[in-house]
């Protein structure tokens, strides 16, 4: 088990290298980073020492070397527009990108889960009818269109919430949360809807799937020759034996929901990394663009690892399979 | 004589398409004594397991049952609500299915398994369920069962694991055990350890068997009647020495004849010509008209019912002695 989940994060790291080159490559094919920095009546002679104090005169190697131990350290340089370090407004973002996220994930999963159970228990009820209906449209529609029409709705034609950012917050620490105020609570429902209602429908969706196919199996029809109650044998039985795919697409969702969130925060005006994102991408403030890149891929990798543990608490079956060298 | 166990009464059961409702089970009748094995034979098709599954209630749509009772001890259980049905099923009828290997939940522990139904049954507290579940799993042969009981099912053997299925079907002393095929995908060493565990454990508690299978040496072996079906209908019943010395029937005759003897040295074992009509297509008459060697009119006519026939009770006109009479 421990040298299962060292050779995952092995896996993990070397991923997270190959990212880094690709981020570190971002730098040399989007233009001189010095032309970035200086006017256009800056002499040769300064510019030369800029390029010799960012250290851009050295050979390749060594600088990648250089930019992967600063990243490492979540040193990212400092922002072109900002003049600030980028690892500063990351950490001053993240926060917002990260309730929003988990919010919208929670949402999806509950939802998405009793929605699926209920769909495949009751399949031929006319509520059942209506969520598959209702999940064909939370499939097809763009994320920014629900966005715009529950905004239109609710801010606009009812006013009942705010139709952008984040509400009051409250600061502890480095992290701030719009978790304990009214407003910052308000703030959050219509971009947690947005953001998760595809993950939701796509949830529901695969639940359903899975547990019409788990309860036809045999261990099924056997727990109900055994006599053990309807309720036991759904959610004890069925629903267990359907987590495993359930685990892995809602797993690697919570990183797309934190790399989509760039649609959602852009729509809602959310002040999140992935608006920050956007405003880079805007202003070719390439040090934001590559930390971003390496953030979101990180956090990719460790939801990764975080669902190849969790199969095997989940499936006895895998534990062993791993416990045995292959 | 005491009331049997289980009690059929010309049960149907019926599977409904969108273009018309095909017939499994046609009107059949037979009853299991206390203690007394029932072996039920046939093909693929004629209407064994569904006989099992309907008398413990676990018909799913679009089948149903279509007529006729189903007694246990006395009391009619084909019509009674789901929820009684429920407590009836593992408690006081136990089934055991084919395949060991997919009838145990994966993502449990056998002993979490036992526990479960156990406490569904019973009021014992989580101690004493575990304690029944050991003496359970030591008494279907399980070695080391207080240290068996926390593995999962894939740390079993498959003839273990059908000792561990057994072990829940009768973990609250059914009156009746269904056991549908319980060593078909067993190999045969195995297979004769479990017959002879299912054979035991009847005689000990006097529990009532229904023994399902195709396999006529598992049958000869443990069972004590046999009903031989054949498309949904009991073509002949008796007990098990009768209908195998002497099978009445023409299809159990080409039944019997098919199977292989070390004594017999024939190069072509006997078969019957043909094969069993779909449930769609079943011939008026007797079903078994079409393959039959003595058919007459009144066979592909009028349908045959039961005759007794010294011990044995067969369903065709050969042996209608009063009908041949009056014809003569």
């Amino acid at each position: 088990m421990l040298a299962f989940t060292l050779r995952r994060a092995i896996q993990a790291i070397g991923v997270m290298i190959a990212v880094g080159i690709i981020s570190f490559s971002m730098f040399r094919f989007a233009g001189d980073p010095v032309n970035q920095i200086v006017s256009i009546d800056t002499s040769a002679a300064e510019r030369a020492a800029i390029r010799k104090s960012l250290g851009l005169d050295d050979p390749v190697p060594v600088q990648f070397a250089r930019y992967f131990a600063n990243a490492a350290q979540f040193k990212f340089g400092v922002s072109y527009q900002f003049r600030l370090p980028v690892a500063d407004l990351l950490k001053e973002r993240m926060p917002a990108t990260l309730e929003l996220a988990t919010c919208a994930t929670i949402l999806a999963m509950v939802v998405g889960i009793l929605m699926g159970v209920y769909s495949a228990l009751k399949r031929d009820t006319l509520l059942a009818k209506i969520f598959q209906a209702v999940s064909l449209i939370g499939i097809s529609l763009p994320t920014f269109l629900i966005g715009i029409l529950l905004i239109y709705l609710f801010a606009v034609v009812l006013g009942w919430l705010p139709s952008f950012g984040r509400g009051d917050v409250v600061r502890f620490g480095w992290w701030t949360t719009g978790l304990l105020t009214v407003s910052g609570l308000k703030a959050l429902i219509m971009p947690s809807i947005t953001l998760g209602l595809f993950q939701m429908t796509l949830i529901m969706r695969l639940v359903r799937a899975e547990m019409l196919e788990v309860l036809r199996t045999d261990y099924i029809r056997f727990a109900r020759a055994r006599g053990l109650t309807t309720r036991a044998i759904h959610f004890g039985h069925a629903l267990k034996n359907t987590l495993v795919p359930v685990i892995t697409v809602a797993g690697l969702q919570f990183g797309s929901v934190i790399a989509f969130a760039i649609i959602t925060e852009t729509v809602f005006q959310w002040p999140g990394m992935g608006l920050l994102f956007v405003q880079a991408v805007q202003n070719v403030d390439i040090p934001i663009m590559a930390a971003y890149l390496l953030m979101v891929s990180l956090i990719f990798v460790t939801i990764n690892l975080v669902v190849d543990i969790l199969y095997t608490v989940v499936d006895p079956r895998l534990r062993s399979t791993i416990d045995r060298p292959a | 004589m005491t009331e049997p166990v289980l009690s059929v009464r010309n049960l149907g059961v019926e599977f409904v398409t969108r273009h018309h409702a095909l017939r499994a089970i046609d009107g059949i009748s037979f009853d299991i004594a206390k203690g007394e094995v029932l072996g039920v034979v046939g093909e693929s098709g004629a209407g064994k397991s569904v006989t099992g599954l309907a008398v413990i209630g676990l018909i799913d749509p679009p089948g149903r049952i279509a007529g006729g009772e189903i007694y246990l001890s006395g009391l009619r259980i084909d019509n009674l609500p789901p929820e009684q049905m429920r407590r009836i099923r593992g408690k006081r009828i136990g089934m055991i299915f084919q395949d060991p290997l997919t009838s145990l939940n994966p993502l449990y522990r056998i002993g979490d398994q036992l526990i479960e139904t156990i406490r569904t049954h019973t009021n014992l507290s989580e101690p004493a369920a575990r304690r029944r579940a050991i003496d359970l799993l030591a008494e279907v042969g399980i070695p080391a069962p207080d240290k068996r009981i926390d593995g999962y099912p894939h740390e079993f053997s498959g003839g273990m694991r059908q000792r561990v299925v057994i072990a829940l079907a009768i973990c609250a002393e059914p009156e009746l055990i269904i056991a549908d095929e319980p060593t078909t995908a067993l190999d045969v060493s195995v297979q004769a350890q479990i017959i002879s565990l299912i054979k035991r454990l009847g005689r000990d508690h006097g529990t009532a068997v229904m023994l399902v299978t195709h396999d006529m040496g598992v049958i000869a072996e443990t069972s004590d009647r046999v009903a031989v079906m054949y498309s949904g209908r009991i073509a002949e019943i008796g007990p098990v020495r009768d209908v195998v010395q002497n099978p009445l029937h023409p299809y159990a005759k080409g039944l019997m004849g098919a199977i292989p003897t070390l004594a017999s040295d024939a190069e072509r074992l006997v078969q019957i010509p043909g094969s069993m009509p779909r449930l769609s297509a079943i011939p008026p008459g007797c079903p078994f008209n079409p393959r039959c060697a003595f058919v007459f009119d009144r066979c592909r006519i009028e349908r045959p019912e039961p005759i007794a026939v010294g011990t044995q009770a067969v369903a065709c006109h050969l042996y209608d002695t009063a009908a041949k009479d009056t014809a003569a």
